[in-house]
């Protein structure tokens, strides 16, 4: 994809500017603030006109055993988990796949202002949930269950990342992602083990599969939409789905053991080349896989 | 101290700078002139950090793609300020391959900067990045030095950096940064090499900032939790450069060993004997002259001390290195290395290395100021070896050029122990020697010089760090005769002077007389 030089370099560079004479009054605040808020005007739903997605995650083949962590070095996290910390990449049982992320990615048009928050505990040396949803500029509020401590390193491409200490329980850090991104990965380096992924959608319509593989979205505006689905060791799979007013739409997306070594993708980084005819913005090959 | 400084330089930039965009297309291209011909080989044509010498290198270079900067003023998450990016221009990184580049001119740094931006987008959202506020430095002294310490405990840095602050931590080994590469916790006893400068300041900074793109995090939630209060970072910042020197150890070129009575020389590695002996700081670099070369050794210096007593001669060598190799808990780091630095063509070592240390000498005693070469010598003139590894202990070897070591029956002794994140050794050996191999003269200085090698990292062969040659002199025995040969030759002086004096005196006097 290859932009006018111009148009693209004087944006560029106009920002340089306004960045070089720092200190010089507000630039304009965040885009997504803006954007957020007249969404939210335009989008304000009557609940006759909405409806439900109901879908399920199956799971076909044997899953792969989950190995055991050595929390050793952490004996109050360790004593947590009376059979021993296991890994938890792949948690499916009874042929249904949990920790899969679903949103919605074309048909919507519109989106109601994030409200309340998200929350992303640590707790006993994991993160709690494992994988989660973000609406686009809404409160993502970290907090530490335990009393020792994590960092939380979040590592996004299209969002700028951010890496802070919280050690002691009770310490809370609130943080936005300004852009949407699936998946961001989140790690704590004093414990390798533990690792989140945070999708960020521009808009509510997102859910993450429970233990029995089931997931719902709800107040979804009647139309036809393209679901996707993400996880961090099968990738991603999409499904047609119409919703009615008031009615629920029923999906199911078939993933099986032998997708393992599938192509996960995370938001690839924005790379911005100068090359013989101008500037030209690709999308960037990054080897950051998913699910190590 | 150089915040102002540094402040004094944005002036500059920014009346410089003008608000027209064709100004800083002109700065941005003239930037990538620069940048082209300076920045490339190691940042890469695109700047994602890329570059042909990249793989080398660990720390990577940077990647200006994503705009995540380590040394920023400027909270975790958000961009750095000109001013932060101007710094590390021109003083470059410590510790790093970034070298500073302080002779450019102001417009150059100017355009330079331009330039970077313009590899990311984020450089054109938003309003422009702010410093925090730091507050101000309340003051060390041995109180603050003492709850600087809690506060490092308190904010569990020791995870990562160890108890002594060596980067020896539990945590250390499954390191990496946001690309997977292996990173060091950084080795706070050697402040001269951390990559946002030595100072009090500098540190503070770092703690509250974090260093984006690496495992390092911003404390700032936590001060601002209450866990510790802004004087208790402050005074953990003291204590943090209390840990080592501030500036690189000045090198002197000799190891000067002192004389004790017969029979004192110290056991081992932990007599405060110790205490007493000069200790002489030896950088040492990466083997980067015959492949396979390696670039990013883990052991960048060595301190080395000496006593002799007439009879034998005993070395006490130290050096920095948080594995004690072979350690199974750094297997994962091991392979994390081998997979991401470019070996230069070597094999990749089987099993768990050990960490192993040589010191060089020539086999006789330089005639004129020609040594073998430092590389281990050459088939003409080889060089004789003190050998240590951590699962062989010492020996004495024969080389004639890098990797030709060839084992020699000795009389050294010696043993080390590894502690937080430090080898000690002790090494002995007679002061005479039969023929064939090199006496320790008293007065005479020999040429010595060092090898390590991180067994964790992989290091083998000639994958090592090396140093020049320096020299090791053992002094004259501190002997009655030392006091009073001078002063046997004042009295003769004095004598030999009143004689004179006499005998003119008394020349004279008989010249008169006739």
């Amino acid at each position: 994809m290859r932009t006018d030089f111009w148009k693209h370099s004087t944006a560029v560079l106009a920002a340089v500017v306004i960045a070089a004479c720092g200190g010089g009054g507000d630039a304009g605040g965040e885009a997504g603030d803006e954007t957020a808020g007249e969404e939210a005007a335009a989008a304000r739903v009557d609940p006759a006109t909405v409806g439900t997605i109901s879908g399920v995650i199956n799971f076909a083949g044997t899953p792969p055993a989950a190995t055991a962590i050595d929390m050793s070095d952490e004996s109050t996290c360790a004593e947590a988990y009376p059979d021993g910390p296991m890994t938890q990449e792949v948690v499916a049982r009874d042929g249904r796949l949990a920790n899969v992320f679903v949103r919605l990615t074309e048909g919507v048009s519109g989106a109601p202002a994030p409200s309340g928050s998200v929350n992303l505990d640590q707790e006993n040396c994991r993160y709690h949930p494992h994988v989660l949803g973000v609406q686009a500029n809404q409160d993502l509020v970290i907090s530490n269950s335990d009393d020792l401590l994590h960092n939380i390193n979040a590592s996004p491409t299209q969002n700028r990342g951010f890496n802070i200490s919280q050690p002691r329980a009770g310490i809370e850090s609130t943080q936005r992602f300004s852009v949407p991104e699936v998946m961001i990965p989140v790690r704590c380096d004093v414990h390798g083990w533990m690792q989140a992924y945070i999708g960020v959608v521009e808009h509510p319509y997102f859910a993450t599969s429970a233990e029995d593989g089931t997931f719902t979205i709800e107040n979804v505006p009647a139309g036809d939409y393209t679901l996707e689905a993400w996880h961090e060791e099968y990738g991603t799979m999409t499904a047609n789905v119409t919703v009615t007013a008031q009615g629920t739409a029923e999906v199911a997306f078939d993933y099986s053991a032998d997708m393992a070594g599938a192509d996960v993708p995370l938001a690839e980084p924005l790379v911005i080349r100068h090359g013989e005819h101008g500037i030209e913005v690709e999308r960037g090959t990054l080897n950051a896989g998913a699910g190590r | 101290m150089s915040a102002r400084l540094l402040r004094g330089w944005g002036t500059v930039v920014l009346i410089g700078l003008g608000s027209a965009a064709a100004v800083a297309a002109q700065d941005a291209e003239a930037g990538r002139a620069l940048y082209d011909r300076w920045c490339a080989e190691c940042h890469g044509a695109d700047g994602a950090g890329d570059g042909s010498a990249a793989a080398s290198m660990l720390p990577r270079p940077r990647d200006f793609t994503q705009a995540r900067y380590q040394i920023r003023t400027t909270g975790s998450g958000q961009l750095p300020t000109d001013q932060d990016l101007m710094r590390v221009l021109a003083e470059g990184l410590p510790g790093t391959t970034m070298p500073g580049w302080p002779n450019l001119s102001q417009q150059q740094y100017r355009d330079l900067i331009a330039h970077l931006k313009s590899y990311s987008r984020f450089f054109g959202q938003g309003p422009a990045p702010e410093p925090m506020d730091f507050g101000s430095d309340p003051g060390g002294g041995e109180a603050a030095l003492e709850a600087g310490r809690a506060a490092y405990i308190t904010l569990e840095c020791e995870r990562c950096h160890g108890q002594a602050g060596r980067g020896d931590g539990t945590s250390a080994p499954t390191l990496e940064d946001w690309r997977g590469h292996p990173v060091r916790a950084a080795d706070l006893t050697e402040a001269w090499l951390l990559n946002g400068g030595s100072g009090v300041e500098a540190i503070h900074t770092r703690v509250l900032t974090g260093l984006d793109g690496t495992p390092m995090p911003a404390a700032i939630d936590a001060m601002n939790s209450g866990v510790v209060s802004p004087e208790e970072v402050w005074q953990l910042a003291h204590y943090v450069a209390s840990l080592g020197p501030r500036q690189a150890p000045r090198v002197r070129d000799v190891v000067r060993v002192g004389r004790v009575e017969p029979g004192a020389l110290p056991s081992d590695g932990s007599d405060e004997a110790w205490a007493e002996a000069e200790a002489s700081y030896f950088p040492l670099a990466g083997q980067v002259i015959e492949a396979p070369r390696n670039f990013a050794p883990t052991v960048d210096g060595v301190w080395v001390q000496g006593l002799h007593d007439g009879t034998d001669l005993a070395l006490r060598v130290r050096w920095n290195d948080p594995s004690r190799s072979p350690d199974p808990g750094w297997d994962e780091w091991q392979q994390k290395i081998l997979a991401t630095l470019d070996l230069d063509g070597a094999t990749p070592p089987e099993g768990r290395p050990a960490d192993a240390l040589a010191l060089q000498f020539p086999f006789r005693p330089p005639e004129s100021t020609e040594r073998p070469y430092f590389l281990m010598g050459s088939s003409r003139d080889p060089v004789y070896l003190w050998t240590w590894d951590s699962e062989d202990g010492v020996g004495e070897a024969r080389a004639r050029g890098l990797g030709s070591l060839e084992p020699l029956s000795g009389e050294v002794t010696g043993e080390a122990t590894w502690a937080e994140g430090r080898w000690t050794l002790v090494i002995r050996r007679p002061v005479a020697a039969e023929e064939d191999r090199l006496a320790f003269v008293e007065g005479t200085p020999l040429p010595v010089a060092f090898f390590a090698w991180d067994g964790s990292s992989g290091e083998t062969g000639t994958r090592g760090a090396v140093s020049s040659w320096y020299y090791v002199l053992l002094e004259r025995p501190a002997s009655s005769a030392v006091v009073v040969t001078p002063l046997i030759a004042v009295l003769l002086t004095a004598a030999f002077g009143l004689v004179l004096v006499r005998r003119a005196q008394g020349r004279e006097r008989a010249g008169t007389q006739e």
